[in-house]
């Protein structure tokens, strides 16, 4: 009897004992993306972003190991992030939350990070509210109204348009788009002639660029995921005849993603978008990681995913060099505000008040190259925050 | 007005020629042979990477890529067939449905590691881009080939069927199974080649598909409903009744997205459940 409760309590105090040990030397951090189902690609140029910066930078910071532990919500789920979140933290014992894909993804588990105080990375997902719902939520991505709302001042004012269509996405991000251009578009000056959102189903476009056409609009802003739908629709407006120059093309860079340009071929030049990344930008970081990146990872480009991965881990290393370790969610928050750094995109800051990223938005135009067509970046707009928080 | 409702019905029907093109190999399969075969998708796909290989990495033109689509997914579906389906033939439909759809998991799952999740461009030969000015219209060079190509495979189809020796055997070993074999028709290879031709069809499809609507794994599970509205709409086995129950939705779907975008993509589920609340059995259907 005694001897059998002494070999429990001896097994008891042994597991505490290597708990405790590994909690010493290992951080451990859980990635929530959408690995497997319809947003598996961008998962995947996230993972290959935050991959490659731990190969670059060694898997060691401030004398810990860094383990990462993968979690896939195969798309948008609330409910399975939630519940991925509260395993990783309750039997994982994950000190950190990281990746989001999508942003049901961020708001599921963000309610858990906010109770089980764990600082929370998110590397996509791109809706405002997502850094309001817990104080040790931190994005290293954008967010849609930053891009767009930017974007539709812009066309207005340099783009020489006076009224637009918009055709977005018939989901929640499609929505923020169209009503973040249509503000800074109206706001400057403009006139929003009409505004139809596209079911998500099959991409067959026909049906609203002919109302596009019918409407004979000076321009077309649209936002759609990336996928099999930008090669589909830029083929449909193109069938209508609806091409730059006659009519401006505006969209957030899904639209000239590097395989929807191939697949679009001549049609898309003139094409005039806007991202927080571009590739093709000319700069030593930039291109020193493009390199980098396509000889990891068999010849593929990096898109804004991957640079979102790759910030993200960044602010993760350069925060827990700060805190000297500790993992305190509130003392890697604390880290982490007013935080700056060069990236591949160029000069990023994490905002103190919002923990949002104030960063450069690109204007880019489809041109030719040295016969490729590609995104030229033809304006920048320095320093933009999200425009939504705290406009209540 | 007239000339926008002209367009509307052009691209609704090349629409609804794509969604016919990638379903009447199921509406074959499933009418005929009683097979639940949710893994048609998968075939689909199959036959959209084998193009992709073909033009991407062997070089051929796009045209050759379509026979290589076909001969590709339904030699697969044969193996497949041998060793794992015709086991299924008598079992359950619940055990068909479960095993079929474990199937398009695993293959979405092998395409995903093969190809990786990135969508499939393909380049198309210059005569397929870019439009066909007609009467002042400006119709799509590849919806006009789409349509084309789907009349053609409905005339071989039907020809092939109604006309032919093989079509004969096949509509024997459905009608009596056991009075055909008495007769002396090879029910087993007869099954296997109507499911190779109903795969390669899939196969095509998906191959056409590319240039509408994209490429990635998940592709057998995005077409499957639609899949499934036409075969149900059309009538099971019928090809004319797949025909016109594609052309309708096709249709129903463009003219609703153009007339009233806030019903968005709900008119085709609209006009399925009108459909089949007046024909259970579909358009086009014997049982």
């Amino acid at each position: 009897m005694f001897a059998r409760i002494a070999a429990v309590l001896a097994l008891g105090v042994g597991l505490m004992w290597s708990a405790q040990a590994n909690a010493q030397d290992t951080i451990k951090i859980g990635l929530i993306m959408a690995y497997s189902g319809p947003f598996a690609d961008t998962a995947n140029q996230m993972q290959a972003g935050i991959d490659l910066y731990m190969q670059q930078h060694g898997d060691e910071v401030a004398g810990k190991k860094i383990e990462i532990i993968k979690k896939d919500t195969g798309g948008p789920k609330a409910d399975e992030a939630k519940r991925l979140a509260q395993e990783l933290i309750v039997r994982d014992g994950v000190d950190i939350l990281a990746g989001f894909t999508l942003t049901p993804e961020a708001l599921g588990a963000a309610a858990v990070a906010d109770q089980a105080k764990k600082f929370m990375v998110v590397m996509n997902a791109a809706t405002s509210i997502i850094t309001e719902k817990s104080p040790y939520i931190v994005r290293t991505s954008m967010t849609i109204p930053q891009l767009n709302t930017a974007f539709g001042k812009w066309a207005y004012e340099k783009g020489g348009v006076k009224q637009a269509y918009t055709l977005v996405a018939d989901y929640a991000p499609g929505v923020d788009a169209s009503t973040a251009f249509a503000k800074g578009f109206t706001d400057a000056g403009g006139t929003i002639v009409g505004a139809d959102k596209s079911p998500m189903g099959p991409p067959d476009f026909s049906a609203f660029v002919q109302r596009i056409k019918d409407a004979s609009p000076e321009a077309v802003f649209v936002f759609i995921p990336g996928g099999a739908q930008p090669p589909a629709l830029g083929k449909a407006l193109a069938e209508r005849g609806l091409t730059p120059p006659n009519t401006q093309i505006f969209a957030q860079g899904e639209l000239t993603f590097p395989e929807a340009i191939k697949s679009m071929g001549d049609t898309a030049k003139g094409i005039i978008t806007t991202f927080n990344y571009t590739m093709e930008r000319d700069d030593p970081i930039n291109n020193a990681f493009v390199k980098a990146y396509r000889d990891a990872n068999k010849g593929r480009s990096p898109d804004i995913y991957s640079v979102g991965g790759y910030d993200g881990m960044h602010l993760i290393y350069e925060a827990l060099k700060k805190t000297g370790g500790s993992t305190d969610a509130a003392a890697l928050v604390k880290a982490s505000e007013g935080m700056s750094w060069e990236s591949p995109r160029g000069k990023m800051v994490i905002d103190p008040e919002t923990r949002d990223v104030i960063q450069t938005v690109y204007i880019r135009k489809v041109e030719e190259v040295d016969g490729q067509l590609q995104n030229v970046v033809i304006d920048e707009i320095p320093d933009v925050k999200d425009p939504l928080h705290g406009a209540k | 007005m007239i000339g926008n409702l002209a367009i509307v019905l052009f691209d609704g029907l090349a629409f609804g020629m794509l969604l016919f093109v990638l379903s009447v190999g199921l509406s074959v399969t499933l009418g005929l042979m009683n097979f639940v075969n949710l893994a048609h998708g998968a075939f689909a796909m199959l036959g959209g990477y084998a193009t992709v290989v073909a033009t991407r990495e062997l070089g051929l033109p796009f045209l050759w890529s379509l026979p290589v689509a076909f001969i590709v997914a339904a030699l697969v579906s044969v193996a497949f067939e041998r060793t794992l389906f015709r086991r299924l033939y008598r079992a359950g439909e619940l055990n068909q449905v479960l095993f079929t759809i474990g199937l398009v998991f695993v293959a979405a799952a092998s395409a995903a590691y093969v190809f990786g999740t990135a969508q499939q461009p393909i380049e198309l030969p210059e005569f397929l881009r870019g439009v066909t000015e007609f009467a002042g219209f400006r119709f799509g060079s590849y919806r006009i080939f789409l349509i084309v190509v789907a009349l053609v495979i409905t005339g071989l189809l039907v020809l092939g069927l109604e006309y032919t020796r093989f079509g004969a055997q096949v509509r024997a070993a459905v009608d009596n199974q056991r009075a055909a074999q008495g007769l002396g028709i090879d029910v087993d290879s007869v099954f296997a080649m109507t499911f190779a031709l109903g795969s390669g069809l899939a196969g095509l499809g998906g191959a056409l598909a590319i240039e509408m609507v994209g490429l990635d794994p998940s592709f057998g599970f995005h077409y499957l409903v639609y899949m499934m509205i036409v075969v149900s709409v059309g009538g099971l086995g019928s090809i004319a009744g797949s025909f016109v129950a594609a052309s309708l939705l096709g249709v129903a779907d463009v003219a609703g997205k153009y007339f009233v975008p806030e019903l968005g993509a709900f008119m085709i589920y609209l006009v399925m459940v009108v459909i089949l609340f007046m024909r259970p059995q579909g358009l086009i259907g014997k049982r």
